[in-house]
Parts: structure tokens; C-alpha cells; sequence
């Protein structure tokens, strides 16, 4: 079935509407593994996942297996997990530590590094019909290790990935950063993997900094289960933004965050009361972050999504998500959740805690949301229901170009207000991917948005 | 590693299927509890220090299942690793009556198997803390055609308090690698 529609067609982004059809039609979702999983950077995994020579992480991308392996030479590659000869999964566990790959079907062998190292009967079967250099495993085109996450790509012409992530970076620093504002540092204490029958750009756009739909986790935030719940406490996380300006960013590339700035002169907001260690642990990772990064450390991250399937939340809880299709209304979700790997084991088993009851299939906030991704797919499924348009106009016209907020330029298309602007950015990209426009126009050069003065 | 079965096997004697057939109707009870809604009951058949554990299963090399094939309690990130207070937040947010994912309820129905009573202190005669092993297939079905089957193994601690058992420990060993259902929002 090939794609006879123009996606442009479906996001009717001056008015604030798109097509049902997105999140349900097989024929669109075989354009998107076509035209944006194959183009577009995927996040595969952390290398806190594959610390050793011969470590390995199977991961997926789009609806593809791949194997996240470093080499014996400590090299990181990310391969497609496919045997050159008839395609079996040569990689079936987990994560593990090997030497090689070995193709369980006709026992095709391949080193860490990729390359063929046996091939049965090879001299009587193959000399002089098969070059074994041309039949490695398949590899990205490009791979990035940001701050220990692992990031790759299809294609060759994509532009490199911090030119890709643009200024979404400031966003996705807060997230991958120690709490104390070392940079980087993380490590992934265990990955959620769950099967849910929903759209996955449900997933992904609830973390474009949906605020809206706060009142899905009503339940939650009635009976309180933060890290401060303990001491009364309600809601599902302790408020340290109470007097910051909450910040609502669109990016070039279609990645979209929500984020806040602490007002100039703010001080420490008594959280983590569950244990005073724990709290006087974060009131000293406060004053350190403030002391290293300054200005910048008013900056506090929420949610993000960079395009087009990774989220992440950025400290109450803090993880980062891949949205794995299936199909056109089944999605598989994986929780990578993160701790800074030098902290205490005291903090780490407090925060993992907090984690588990708020995330993930089994956490009582996320729950709720899945709920809400998988009526919202079916209910839209039918005839009638795709005649009509979803409404994304909210705060419409309301955001602008880098303003200035608390004192701090913040960049992108920015809103000071509950929006979903980041939203219809998204799916203006989104568009151009499936309708197959160059990389410039997928980094938002066509997007008045982003240029002003050009647009006038 | 599924069981933990070091001691030696408790003999097969009338004193042993009087204390399995005990219970067996203690899982029985808790089972009526869940399907039937009455999960504060329910709440009351837990240990205060109850621990309650579910590992994610991994699928590693054979020889390394020992070691690697279940998420660790108390280390790292499992499906369930919590105490009660927790659970008591879960029941607590089902009867707000705005739980999205259990609004409207579930109907689940809870099945208890292959009962066996691993040890028992200080005797089985005069037990008053027991380990047990038992299957569970629970069943649930949501709203129109929503429906998950949840098959596994479970291992209990059981003490009793005030003459009456309560689940001091339970290990949830849920046979699945990526969760074929889109929540855990039922109890186990």
C-alpha cells in the first residue's frame, strides 16, 4: 500500500487542527517507518547499559530490533538485529556480555564490532562467490553518545545530533545533569518495557508538555504520593516551582519541553520531607547546582519530547521514554529510569520507590494516562469519528520567538501559558517528514516561526 | 531465581494438609476480597511491615538465570517493590472514585493453585510463620473488550498476628518479559 496522501494535508496548522487520521490510518503509519523512524535521531539506550567490551543492550528502533553492543575495543555500535544470510534475530537476550553474535539459524558468526567472523563450510560452500567484508551486520549511519545516552540514525545525511537537538539541549541537560549540576553522570537503574494498544504519538505528544490534561491524575493528586506524602503532603510530586514562571517551548526540529525559571534571588523549597536526609541531600545538591551553573540553574526541567519518540521527565520522576510503534494503534512503551550514579544508595532506593508508585504500567500516575491514549485511539478509528478534526488552538498566537523571562532569554517559540503549541510544531514537522521534504526544512528553515524577519 | 527452597521438604503428613487446607483458604479469602471490592478488607489481611514485590523477567543466557533472569528486590527497578503504605495509596486512590484506569472498575477474578507450604515455624503443628508457593492466573476484564490474563508464580511469607495470618512478604513472579497489558492496576 503506498502513501497516495500529502500529510501536509492533515495538519491544518494555521487553524489549530489535524486530522484523526494520523493516529489511526495503517497507511499513514506505514509512511511514518518509512519516511521518519528511518531518517529521523532515535534514542537506543545508555551506556551506563553496556559499561564493558562486549557489553550489549538489544534495543529497538521504530518497529526494528537493534543491538546497542560496545566492542572489544570499547567502541559503541548500534546494529540492526538481523543475520545477513536469512534475517534471524542474532541477538535474543536482553543485555549480556559476548564475544559474538552467533545466528542461531545456520550459525553465520559476527565479532562485536559487527564483521563476519565464521561462516560454516565457507571455503567448499562460498570462496569466490561471497566476500565476507561485505556482509557484516547492518549498521546506523550515524550514532551520537550525548552525556551517556546513546542516540542513532538511519541516514546518512542527517544533520549531526546536537544540531539536530538545538536549543531543545538546555531542556534535556536538566534531565541527563547530576542534580548538584555536574554535567552529565547518570545511569539507568532498570527499563519498564510494556505493550499498549494506543497511537504512539499519544505518548509522545503527552510529553510535549501537555499540562492540560492535569486533571486525568486527579486521583493521584488527591490522595498524594510524592516524596513529601508522608508529612501530608498531597499531589504526585512536591511543588518546587511554586514561585518560578513555567516556560512552554517549541523547537526548530519539533521537539517541544516544558520547563520553569526560579525567579532571581529564590531559594531552596523544602521538598523530599518524606526523610530528612533524603531532603537535606537535595537541599545540598540545590546549593552546589546553584553554585555551578548560575544563572542557569533557575532553569528546572518538567517534561520534554524530542522528536519523534523520546520523552523524558525531568526530576520528580526523572526518565527518559521511547515510544516503540507496533502498528498504527499499538505502541510499546519503555521507562529508562535515571539516578545520578554517584549518589547514595540511601537516595537512589528513596527515588526508585517514588518512581515505581508514580511510573510505568504499574505507577499510579501513569496509569491514568494510558487509559486516556487507548479510548482516545479507539474512539477515533471510526468512519465518522475521522471526519472530524482534533482541536489544537489552545493559546493559539500566544507564544513568541526567545523572549525574556525572569531575567533569562529563553529560546525557541516560547509560551508563558498552558498550551499546545509545542504540539502543532510537532506535527508541522512531523508533515514534512512524511511528505519527504530535505533535512532543511525538517530543521524548520520553511518555519516563520523561527524567522521573523524573513517572514515579513 | 523463581523459588527459594533450601530447607528440606515438610513431610506429608495429616498435620501438613491441615495447614495447607489453613491456607489455602486464607488465599481463598484474599482472592473473594479482590474480586468481590472489598479491598480495605483486603488491606487488613497485609503485615503492617508487609514487603510486596513483583521482578521484571529478563531474558538472559542460559546458566545466568540465577543470577540475572529477575529484577532484584530492593535494587533497582522492578514492577512492584514496595511496602504497605504503598499499597494502601493504591487502594486509597482506587476508592476516589477518579482513577481513570480502574473508573469505571475492572472485574477481575483471582485464581489460587498448586498451594504448597514450603517451612513452617516453630513446627507445623503450632505454626506461626509459614513460606508458601502457589500459582495464580488472574483474570481482568475492563470497560467493553479490554481483557489481560496475568499467570505466574507466588512465593508468601505468612505470620500471624493476634491468632489470624497476615501476608508478611509477597514475591509476584509474573511469567512475562515486555508486560502484555497497558497498566497493573489490579492486585496480585
Amino acid at each position: 500500500m503506498s502513501f497516495t496522501s500529502r500529510a501536509a494535508d492533515y495538519v491544518d496548522w494555521k487553524r489549530g487542527q489535524i486530522s484523526r487520521e494520523i493516529y489511526v490510518s495503517e497507511e499513514v503509519y506505514r509512511q511514518e517507518l518509512e519516511t521518519l523512524f528511518t531518517r529521523a535521531w532515535l534514542f537506543v539506550g545508555h551506556e551506563s547499559q553496556i559499561p564493558n567490551p562486549g557489553d550489549f543492550f538489544t534495543s529497538r528502533m521504530g518497529e526494528e530490533s537493534v543491538i546497542l553492543v560496545r566492542d572489544k575495543a570499547g567502541e559503541i555500535h548500534v546494529f540492526l538485529n538481523s543475520c545477513r544470510h536469512r534475517g534471524m534475530k542474532v541477538c535474543r537476550y536482553e543485555s549480556g556480555n559476548t564475544s559474538l553474535f552467533t545466528c542461531p539459524y545456520h550459525s553465520w558468526t559476527y565479532t562485536t564490532d559487527g564483521r563476519i567472523r565464521g561462516i560454516p563450510l565457507y571455503k567448499a560452500l562460498y570462496e569466490g562467490n561471497l566476500d565476507r567484508d561485505d556482509w557484516s551486520l547492518i549498521e546506523v549511519a550515524k550514532l551520537h553518545n550525548y552525556k551517556g545516552t546513546i542516540w542513532a540514525t538511519w541516514d546518512p545525511q542527517a544533520p549531526d545530533f546536537l544540531t539536530y537537538l538545538g536549543d531543545a539541549k538546555l531542556h534535556l541537560d536538566q534531565a541527563l545533569d547530576c542534580r548538584d549540576g555536574r554535567p552529565g553522570g547518570s545511569e539507568v537503574i532498570g527499563v519498564h518495557k510494556w505493550i499498549f494498544p494506543a497511537n504512539w504519538k499519544f505518548a509522545a505528544e503527552n510529553f510535549l508538555g501537555d499540562t492540560y490534561h492535569n486533571p486525568s491524575h486527579r486521583s493521584v493528586d488527591m490522595i498524594g504520593i510524592g516524596p513529601s506524602a508522608l508529612q501530608g503532603v498531597k499531589g504526585r510530586r512536591d511543588n518546587e516551582m511554586e514561585e518560578a514562571q513555567h516556560i512552554w517551548c517549541s523547537f526548530p526540529a519539533g521537539h517541544g519541553v516544558h520547563s520553569a525559571i526560579q525567579p532571581e534571588g529564590y531559594e531552596f523549597v523544602d521538598t523530599f520531607k518524606n526523610d530528612p536526609e533524603i531532603g537535606q541531600y537535595f537541599r545540598h545538591c540545590h546549593e552546589e547546582r546553584k553554585r555551578r551553573l548560575g544563572e542557569n540553574a533557575r532553569f528546572l526541567p518538567f517534561v520534554g519530547t524530542l522528536f519523534p519518540n523520546t520523552s523524558y521527565h525531568g526530576r520528580q520522576p526523572r526518565s527518559l521514554c521511547s515510544w516503540h510503534p507496533h502498528s498504527a494503534n499499538e505502541t510499546e512503551g519503555w521507562r529508562f529510569f535515571l539516578v545520578d550514579a554517584d549518589a547514595p544508595t540511601k537516595v537512589k532506593d528513596f527515588l526508585r520507590e517514588y518512581y515505581m508508585r508514580y511510573s510505568g504500567p504499574a505507577g499510579m500516575t501513569e496509569q491514568d494516562d494510558l487509559e486516556n491514549w487507548l479510548y482516545a485511539t479507539r474512539a477515533s478509528t471510526g468512519t465518522i469519528a475521522r471526519r472530524h478534526n482534533f482541536n489544537y488552538a489552545q493559546s493559539m498566537g500566544a507564544s513568541s520567538l526567545n523572549p525574556v523571562v525572569n531575567g533569562i532569554e529563553v529560546k525557541g517559540d516560547v509560551s508563558l501559558q498552558v498550551t499546545e503549541h509545542m504540539a502543532v510544531g510537532f506535527y508541522r514537522r512531523w508533515a514534512q517528514y512524511l511528505d519527504r521534504e530535505p533535512w532543511d526544512v525538517l530543521l524548520g528553515a520553511g518555519d516563520e516561526r523561527f524567522h521573523a524577519q524573513a517572514a515579513e | 531465581m523463581d523459588a527459594v527452597q533450601t530447607d528440606p521438604k515438610l513431610r506429608r503428613d495429616p498435620a501438613y494438609f491441615a495447614l495447607r487446607a489453613e491456607i489455602e483458604e486464607f488465599f481463598y479469602d484474599e482472592a473473594e476480597c479482590l474480586d468481590t471490592r472489598r479491598f480495605e478488607e483486603w488491606l487488613g489481611m497485609l503485615h503492617e511491615d508487609l514487603r510486596y514485590f513483583m521482578p521484571m523477567r529478563h531474558n538472559v543466557k542460559f546458566g545466568q538465570h540465577d543470577e540475572r533472569e529477575n529484577s532484584r528486590e530492593d535494587y533497582g527497578i522492578s514492577w512492584f517493590n514496595e511496602d504497605k503504605w504503598t499499597v494502601s495509596k493504591r487502594v486509597e486512590q482506587i476508592l476516589t472514585g477518579v482513577h481513570y484506569a480502574e473508573e469505571p472498575l475492572s472485574r477481575t477474578t483471582h485464581m489460587i493453585t498448586n498451594v504448597q507450604v514450603q517451612t513452617a515455624l516453630p513446627s507445623v503443628e503450632a505454626a506461626d510463620e509459614i513460606t508458601t508457593s502457589c500459582r495464580f492466573l488472574t483474570y481482568l476484564n475492563r470497560v467493553e473488550y479490554e481483557t489481560y490474563f496475568f499467570v505466574g508464580k507466588r512465593y508468601d511469607r505468612l505470620k500471624k498476628v493476634g491468632g489470624e495470618w497476615k501476608v508478611l512478604h509477597r514475591r509476584i513472579i509474573l511469567d512475562q518479559n515486555v508486560l502484555q497489558a497497558k497498566n497493573l492496576s489490579t492486585f496480585f
